[in-house]
C-alpha cells in the first residue's frame, strides 16, 4: 500500500555488515536519517516570527540521522552512555517520540504515515515495549498486568487470561498471576513485563535497559532467560543498554551510540578487535573478553598430527622436532582417535608395535568450535596436549596452547585478528 | 486614575440575568430543590434508629468497631439534644452541594490535567472561587435564586468545589510518566488510558480532594443558615441573635460530630482495599514473599 518498494534496493547502507547479505530474511525494522530535535524551552514564541531561520540553528539534536536495519529474529542492540540518545532512538521505534525527520518502516509499513488508529493498533499487536523501571500497574495483578495488551485490544476475557496465564508460564512466573507487582522481586516484576509483552504475539520488542535496574547476578539470569526465550519465540528485539558487557553477550549486532549518532554498527567480536575510534576502543578496554572472544580467534593449526598406521619411531622423530609430550592421532577424515605421548611411543617401540593406534590413550579434552574463551580457561593446560578445537562433526581443526590463550587475555585487543 | 465600576458592571450583569435568564435559574433552583428533598426524604422519613444503625455499618466497614461506637453515642447525643432532624437538613446540605461539585469537579480536573491551556484557564477561577469572601456571592445567588436553600447549596457548592477540581488535576499529574507511556506503547487509546490507568492510579488523590470538598462545603452551614436554609445552621444563628449559648452550644457541637463524622468516613477510602484475588485457585504459598506495604 505504501511505497516500501522504492526503499527495499537502499537497504544495505554501509554501515550494514556483510551477514545482512547472506541471510535473506526479512527486515523486520528499516531506518533511515532518523532525527529527533528538541527545540529549547521557552523557544516557541520566537518561532512565531522567524520561524524559517530558527528551525534550522536552534534546538538539540537527541538523534542525529541514525540509518540502520532489523532482521527478522534479530537481537539487535543499541549501545550508548546516557545522553546518547539511544532511549530517544527506540522511542521513535513505536513513536513514542516523533522523529523529526527521517523514514521508518516497521514490517513493511511507514511507521511515519500511520493515522492515530493505525498507530494503535500497530504498538498493540507488532511492536511491544519493556520499561527500564517495568512500568507494571500497580491496581492490577500480575496476570491483569500481564493481560494488558490483550484488553486494550478487546480480547474477550477468558481468552485475555488463558494467553497471560501462557505468557507468565513462559517467563517462570504461572503461580504469581493473582498477586500484586508490588510484592514480587525486581527481577520478578520484569519477568511479568516481558510476559505482558509476550501474551500479545507482537513480532517485535523494544527493551528500554531492561534490565539495568536489577543487580548483577539477577540481571545475568534475565539475559540468560531473554536468550533461552529467542531459542524458543524467536521475537525480533531491539534492546537498548549502556553495559557493553551485557551488549556482547546479546547482540548479534551492536550499534554503538554517542551524541546521537551511530558510531560503529558490527558484531560484538568484530568491534572488540577493531573499534571504529577511540571512544569505542576505551569502552571495549574494560569488557571482559574471555565472554566474547570464541576459540577461532585464538586456537592455531596443531603443528603435527599422526595416523593411526604410522610407526612409533617415525611419529616420535617428528616430534623431536617441537616442543610438546603428546601427539594427536587422527584418522583419514581428521577425526581424533586419541593422543600419543612420547612415553607410549618409546614403550611402543620397545614392544616391537608397527602401529601406533594401540598406543593411543585418551589424554586430551576437546572444545567445540564457536565456544567462548571462558569455557576453555577450565580445561587448558591439564594435558600433555594443547586443548583440542574441533568442528560439529569432531574434526581436529586446531589447538589452543595455554600461552595463547594467556596473550589473548592480557592483550589490550590489537592484533585479535592479526 | 480612570475610576473603574466594575462593582456597577457586576451588579448590572447580575440584574440583567435576573430578568432575561430568569428561566435557566428557576430550572436549577427546581432541580436542587427536587433533590435535596429526595435526600431529606431518605433521611429523616425513616425511624432516627434505623439511620443510627445505618451510619454504624457504614462506620464500621470504612473503619473499624471504633469508630462506629463513635458514630453511635455521636447520633444518640445529637437525637438527645432534639436536634435530629436539623442536623439531618444539614447533612442534605453538604451531601447534595458535595455530589454536585464531584459530578462537575472531577471533570473539569481531568480537562486541567490533559490540557495545559484548560488548567490556565482554570486555575484563576479556582483562586477567585475559594478566596472571595463567600457573603460576597451570596448575595447576588440570593437574588437570582430566592431566599432559602438553594442559594445556600448553589453558594456551597461554588465555596467546595475547587479541592475537588485541584486535586483531581493533581492526582492525575502525579501519575508516573513510564506508566502512561506503557499504557500508549500498548496501543491504549486516550480513553483506555484514563479509565485503565490515571484514573485507578490517581483514585488516593481525588479521594483526598473530596473529603476536602465535603470538609469545605460542611464549613458553610452556618452562612448558610444566614440566608434561610436552615438545619444546624439555623440554630447556630438563632443562639448568636438571642445570645443564647445553650442554643448555641448544642447547635456547634452537632456541627462538630458531623465533620468528624464525615471526615473520617471519607479519608477511609483512600487506603486501597484488596481487590478479590483473580486466580483463586492457586498454591498460597506463593504468596510467600513478604507483602512489600503499599505506597497508597
Amino acid at each position: 500500500m505504501h511505497p516500501v518498494l522504492t526503499q527495499v534496493g537502499t537497504t544495505t547502507s554501509f554501515l550494514s555488515p556483510p551477514i545482512d547479505k547472506a541471510i535473506s530474511m526479512a527486515t523486520m525494522i528499516e531506518a533511515r536519517g532518523l532525527t529527533k530535535r528538541y527545540e529549547p524551552a521557552g523557544n516557541e514564541r520566537r518561532r512565531f516570527r522567524r520561524r524559517s531561520e530558527t528551525t534550522e540553528t536552534t534546538g538539540t539534536l537527541a538523534v542525529d540521522g541514525v540509518d540502520f536495519d532489523v532482521e527478522e529474529g534479530e537481537l539487535f542492540v543499541i549501545m550508548g552512555l546516557s545522553g546518547s540518545g539511544k532511549s530517544t532512538l527506540l522511542r521513535m521505534l513505536n513513536r513514542l517520540v516523533d522523529p523529526t525527520s527521517g523514514s521508518l518502516h516497521i514490517a513493511g509499513q511507514d511507521m511515519l504515515a500511520m493515522d492515530d488508529a493505525q498507530l494503535r493498533t500497530t504498538r498493540n499487536s507488532t511492536i511491544n515495549m519493556v520499561f527500564q523501571h517495568f512500568a507494571l500497574f500497580p491496581h492490577r495483578t500480575v496476570l491483569e498486568n500481564a493481560a494488558y495488551g490483550l484488553q486494550v485490544r478487546g480480547i474477550p476475557e477468558a481468552e485475555r487470561v488463558e494467553r497471560a496465564q501462557d505468557a507468565l508460564e513462559t517467563v517462570g512466573l504461572g503461580r504469581w498471576g493473582h498477586v500484586r507487582p508490588q510484592e514480587l522481586s525486581g527481577g520478578m516484576r520484569q519477568r511479568v513485563g516481558l510476559a505482558r509483552a509476550l501474551a500479545t504475539d507482537a513480532q517485535i520488542l523494544l527493551m528500554d535497559e531492561p534490565f539495568s535496574a536489577l543487580d548483577p547476578l539477577i540481571r545475568r539470569d534475565m539475559q540468560s532467560l531473554l536468550l533461552s526465550l529467542q531459542e524458543k519465540v524467536r521475537k525480533t528485539v531491539v534492546f537498548v543498554t549502556h553495559d557493553l558487557n551485557e551488549a556482547m553477550r546479546l547482540g548479534q549486532r551492536i550499534m554503538v551510540m554517542r551524541d546521537g549518532r551511530v558510531i560503529q554498527l558490527a558484531s560484538g567480536a568484530e568491534i572488540l578487535s577493531t573499534p571504529a575510534d577511540d571512544y569505542v576502543a576505551n569502552f571495549v578496554s574494560d569488557v571482559d573478553r574471555s565472554r566474547v572472544v570464541t576459540v577461532e580467534h585464538v586456537m592455531r593449526p596443531p603443528l603435527i598430527t599422526a595416523r593411526g598406521d604410522e610407526h612409533p619411531q617415525a611419529v616420535l622423530d617428528r616430534m623431536a622436532n617441537v616442543e610438546g609430550g603428546g601427539v594427536y592421532v587422527v584418522d583419514e577424515r581428521d577425526r581424533i582417535i586419541g593422543v600419543a605421548t612420547d612415553k607410549h611411543l618409546a614403550d611402543g617401540i620397545a614392544l616391537h608395535q608397527e602401529r601406533i593406534d594401540s598406543l593411543v590413550c585418551d589424554d586430551f579434552t576437546t572444545i567445540e568450535i564457536g565456544s567462548r574463551l571462558i569455557e576453555v580457561m577450565p580445561l587448558v593446560g591439564r594435558h600433555s596436549v594443547p586443548l583440542a578445537v574441533t568442528d560439529h562433526d569432531g574434526r581436529l581443526i586446531g589447538v589452543i596452547p595455554r600461552a595463547a590463550l594467556l596473550n589473548t587475555l592480557a592483550d589490550n585487543g590489537r592484533s585479535l585478528n592479526a | 486614575m480612570p475610576n473603574l465600576h466594575i462593582g456597577d458592571a457586576v451588579s448590572a450583569i447580575v440584574t440583567w440575568l435576573q430578568e432575561n435568564v430568569a428561566g435557566v435559574f428557576d430550572a436549577i433552583a427546581a432541580i436542587t430543590q427536587w433533590l435535596l428533598d429526595v435526600v431529606l426524604v431518605a433521611l429523616t422519613g425513616p425511624p432516627p434508629l434505623v439511620i443510627v444503625v445505618i451510619a454504624a455499618l457504614l462506620a464500621l466497614w470504612a473503619r473499624g468497631i471504633g469508630f462506629a461506637v463513635f458514630t453511635v453515642l455521636g447520633l444518640l447525643v445529637v437525637e438527645s439534644m432534639q436536634l435530629w432532624t436539623e442536623t439531618m437538613e444539614t447533612l442534605a446540605i453538604v451531601l447534595v452541594a458535595s455530589v454536585i461539585a464531584v459530578v462537575i469537579g472531577i471533570p473539569t480536573g481531568i480537562w486541567a490535567a490533559r490540557s495545559k491551556r484548560a488548567s490556565v484557564v482554570v486555575r484563576p477561577v479556582l483562586d477567585f472561587m475559594q478566596t472571595l469572601p463567600v457573603f460576597v456571592y451570596l448575595i447576588p445567588a440570593v437574588f437570582l435564586f430566592g431566599i432559602g436553600v438553594v442559594p445556600a447549596v448553589v453558594a456551597t457548592f461554588i465555596f467546595a468545589i475547587p479541592p475537588g477540581v485541584r486535586l483531581t488535576e493533581l492526582g492525575l499529574r502525579q501519575v508516573d510518566p513510564e506508566m502512561v507511556e506503557a499504557s500508549v506503547a500498548f496501543g491504549a487509546t486516550p480513553w483506555q488510558l484514563l479509565r485503565q490507568v490515571q484514573l485507578p492510579l490517581a483514585v488516593p488523590s481525588i479521594m483526598a480532594g473530596l473529603n476536602q470538598v465535603i470538609m469545605m462545603a460542611l464549613s458553610m452551614v452556618v452562612i448558610a443558615g444566614m440566608v434561610g436554609a436552615g438545619g444546624l445552621g439555623a440554630v447556630v444563628v438563632q443562639g448568636i441573635s438571642r445570645l443564647d449559648i445553650a442554643v448555641g452550644f448544642e447547635g456547634g457541637l452537632a456541627v462538630v460530630f458531623l465533620a468528624i463524622f464525615l471526615d473520617r468516613l471519607t479519608s477511609a477510602f483512600p487506603r486501597p482495599r484488596r481487590r478479590a484475588v483473580a486466580v483463586a485457585d492457586e498454591a498460597p504459598e506463593a504468596v510467600a514473599v513478604q507483602a512489600v506495604p503499599r505506597v497508597a
